[in-house]
C-alpha cells in the first residue's frame, strides 16, 4: 500500500481559502484503507473546512464531495468527477485526499482546475502494528530480489540500501542509524537461516544498474 | 599468487608482526600537521591509514594526505575509501588519481551513515557498497578496466583491504560477509577496535580458513567517557572486558584523568604482546585519533 498522512489543517485552509467552490475527492484505495482519505475523512474535512473558513475568515463556501474507488484510475476519475467539476466551475478548486499519483491523475484529467493535495505521500509500506505504525517496504526499484533475500528488501529496509550488507554499524541485530530498528541484513540472515537457505547470504550482488529506476520511469507494456 | 606492490603487503605476508596506525585528514587546509604526525610515526609503523570523512564529518580528501605522507615522510599510506559520499564515477576517478600518485594500499569500507556526521542533512550515496568497491578495485587491478568494462590506460597497482568487526553479534553473520569478499579477492583485513583477547582469538580462529592476513584494531582510550562511548555508542558495538574497565576506572580514581591514558597504553601493549604470542594475527592497527603520540609508546612497550 501507499502510505500517506493528511497535511496539517492550517495548510489546507490557507491553500483553500481563496476559492468559493471546493470539491473534495477521496480515494478508497490505499488512502481509504489507512483512514486518511476515505469516505469518512472526506466528510470530516468538508465539515471542518466549512466551519473553519466561516469562523476564521467569515467566508461561506460551497463544498462538494466524492470518493472514488481508486483515484489513480484515469477513466474512473474522468467519468465520476466530470459532472462535479462542472459544479465548481466558478472560482473552484479540488482538494485530493489521495497519494501523489491520485492528485496528478485528477490534474491530468482536468488540467484547468487547481488541485490541492490534502495529503503528503510517504512511501510504499505496510501497517505493522495495530496502533498505526507503518513501515516502508518497497522502493519500486524495478528489479525484485526478494526471492533471494528471504522476502525482506535490503534496498528499502537497510538505511544505506546495501545489496551486500550488513555494514559495520550493525549492533546485535540492530541498525546503527536507529537502534530501535532491526538491521535488514540481520533479518535476512535469520530468515534465510530459518529457511535453510543460508548459502544465498553468501551471494555477491554486483553494483546496481541505476538506469532501471531512473526517474521519470515509463512502462509501455510488452 | 598475486603480485606484491607494497611494503605493507610484503610485510603482512612475511610473517613479521606488522604495525600500522591511522590519522585523520581533518577539516583543514593545513598539511603540515599531517606531515608532522607522519614523521613521528615513521620509524614505528609499516603504513599509515588516512581516513575518509570519518564519522561522516567532511574532511580534506584523504588522497592528498595519503600522497603527501608517502612523498614527504617516506612511509606508505593506506588510502581509505568509503561509499557514502561518492558514486561510482567519483570513486573510479579517485582511484585512478591514487594509482597515478603511487598509492598502493586501499581500504574499502561502507562508511558511517551521514546522520552521525557534521553535515547530517547530506544525501547518503552508497551507489557502491564495500563489497562492490572491492569488486571494482579487482577489476581495475586484474583486468585494467572500470566497472562497465572500459579500458584504463596504464597499470593499476593496489592491494585492497576490508574492515571487519570481531565484536559483531552474531559473529557468524560477520564471517559470512567476509567470506563474500574473500571470494571477490581481498588482500588483507583490518579490524574494528578489539579490547578483549578472547574476541580477537575467536575471530582469528573463524577467519583462519580464508588465509588472509589480519590486522587487529587496537584503540587506546584517554578517558572513562571514551571507554563508555566504545561500549555503548560506537557503531557496530565494542566489547571491553569488565576487569579492563575496572583497571581504567581505578586509575582514574587513584591518579586522576591523565592516568587513564597511561593505563590504557599499558593495557594496549599487553594486548598486543598477547596477540603476538598466542595468535596468528599478522599485526595490529593502532587508532588513537587526536593523541597519536601514544602510538610509539604502545609499540615500544609491546615489542
Amino acid at each position: 500500500m501507499i502510505v500517506l498522512k493528511q497535511k496539517p489543517l492550517d495548510w489546507i485552509l490557507e491553500a483553500a481559502r481563496s476559492y468559493d467552490n471546493i470539491l473534495i475527492v477521496g480515494c478508497n484505495g490505499c488512502s481509504g484503507i489507512y483512514q486518511v482519505g476515505g469516505e469518512k475523512q472526506v466528510k470530516n474535512l468538508k465539515m471542518v473546512l466549512e466551519m473553519a473558513l466561516k469562523i476564521r475568515f467569515g467566508k461561506n463556501i460551497n463544498v462538494e464531495t466524492c470518493t472514488l474507488l481508486r483515484q489513480c484510475d484515469r477513466d474512473l476519475v474522468a467519468s465520476s468527477l466530470r459532472p462535479l467539476v462542472k459544479r465548481i466551475k466558478e472560482n473552484g478548486a479540488i482538494i485530493s485526499l489521495a497519494c501523489g499519483a491520485g492528485v496528478q491523475t485528477v490534474s491530468n484529467v482536468f488540467p484547468k482546475v487547481v488541485v490541492i493535495p490534502g495529503c503528503d505521500t510517504l512511501f510504499v509500506g505496510m501497517r505493522t502494528k495495530e496502533l498505526g505504525e507503518f513501515n516502508e517496504l518497497c522502493r519500486a526499484c524495478g528489479e525484485c530480489i526478494l526471492f533471494e533475500t528471504g522476502g525482506i528488501c535490503p534496498l528499502t529496509r537497510c538505511a544505506k540500501g546495501l545489496l551486500n550488507g550488513p555494514c559495520g554499524g550493525m549492533r546485535e541485530g540492530k541498525c546503527e542509524v536507529d537502534p530501535t530498528r532491526d538491521c535488514a541484513w540481520a533479518l535476512i540472515y535469520e530468515r534465510l537461516k530459518a529457511q535453510g537457505r543460508l548459502d544465498l547470504f553468501l551471494k555477491f550482488r554486483p553494483p546496481r544498474d541505476h538506469r532501471v529506476s531512473a526517474s521519470p520511469r515509463v512502462w509501455r507494456g510488452e | 599468487m598475486r603480485k606484491i606492490y607494497s611494503k605493507l603487503m610484503e610485510n603482512l605476508l612475511s610473517g613479521k608482526f606488522v604495525y600500522t596506525a591511522e590519522i585523520e585528514a581533518g577539516k583543514t587546509t593545513n598539511l603540515e600537521e599531517i606531515v608532522e604526525k607522519g614523521k613521528m610515526l615513521k620509524n614505528y609503523v609499516t603504513a599509515i591509514n588516512v581516513t575518509d570523512n570519518p564519522g561522516a564529518c567532511a574532511h580534506m580528501n584523504p588522497l592528498i594526505p595519503s600522497y603527501v605522507i608517502q612523498r614527504d615522510v617516506g612511509v606508505e599510506s593506506v588510502y581509505q575509501i568509503t561509499c557514502r559520499d561518492r558514486n561510482r564515477l567519483a570513486i573510479i576517478s579517485d582511484l585512478l588519481a591514487a594509482a597515478a600518485l603511487g598509492i598502493r594500499n586501499v581500504l574499502a569500507i561502507t562508511g558511517d551513515h551521514v546522520i552521525f556526521g557534521d553535515n547530517p542533512e547530506a544525501k547518503p550515496v552508497f551507489d557502491l557498497d564495500s563489497a562492490t568497491l572491492v569488486y571494482l578495485i579487482r577489476k581495475m587491478v586484474d583486468e585494467g578496466v572500470d566497472l562497465a568494462g572500459n579500458k584504463i590506460e596504464g597499470e593499476v597497482k593496489f592491494h585492497v583491504g576490508i574492515a571487519a568487526n570481531p565484536n559483531a553479534v552474531p559473529l557468524e553473520l560477520e564471517i559470512l560477509k567476509i567470506a563474500r569478499k574473500v571470494k571477490l579477492g581481498i588482500d588483507f583485513i583490518q579490524t574494528q577496535c578489539v579490547f578483549d583477547i578472547d574476541v580477537a582469538k575467536e575471530f582469528l580462529r573463524e577467519v583462519r580458513k580464508f588465509n588472509i592476513p589480519v590486522l587487529i584494531g587496537i584503540c587506546p582510550v584517554r578517558s572513562i567517557g571514551m571507554m563508555k562511548w566504545y561500549i555503548k555508542e560506537c557503531p557496530g558495538g565494542i566489547k571491553i572486558p569488565a576487569d579492563m574497565q575496572e583497571r581504567l576506572i581505578a586509575a582514574r580514581k587513584q591518579k586522576g584523568k591523565k592516568a587513564v591514558l597511561e593505563k590504557s597504553i599499558e593495557i594496549s601493549a599487553e594486548l598486543i604482546k598477547e596477540l603476538r604470542k598466542t595468535t596468528n594475527a599478522a599485526g595490529v592497527h593502532i587508532m588513537a585519533i587526536g593523541f597519536e603520540h601514544v602510538i610509539p609508546k604502545i609499540i615500544e612497550h609491546s615489542s
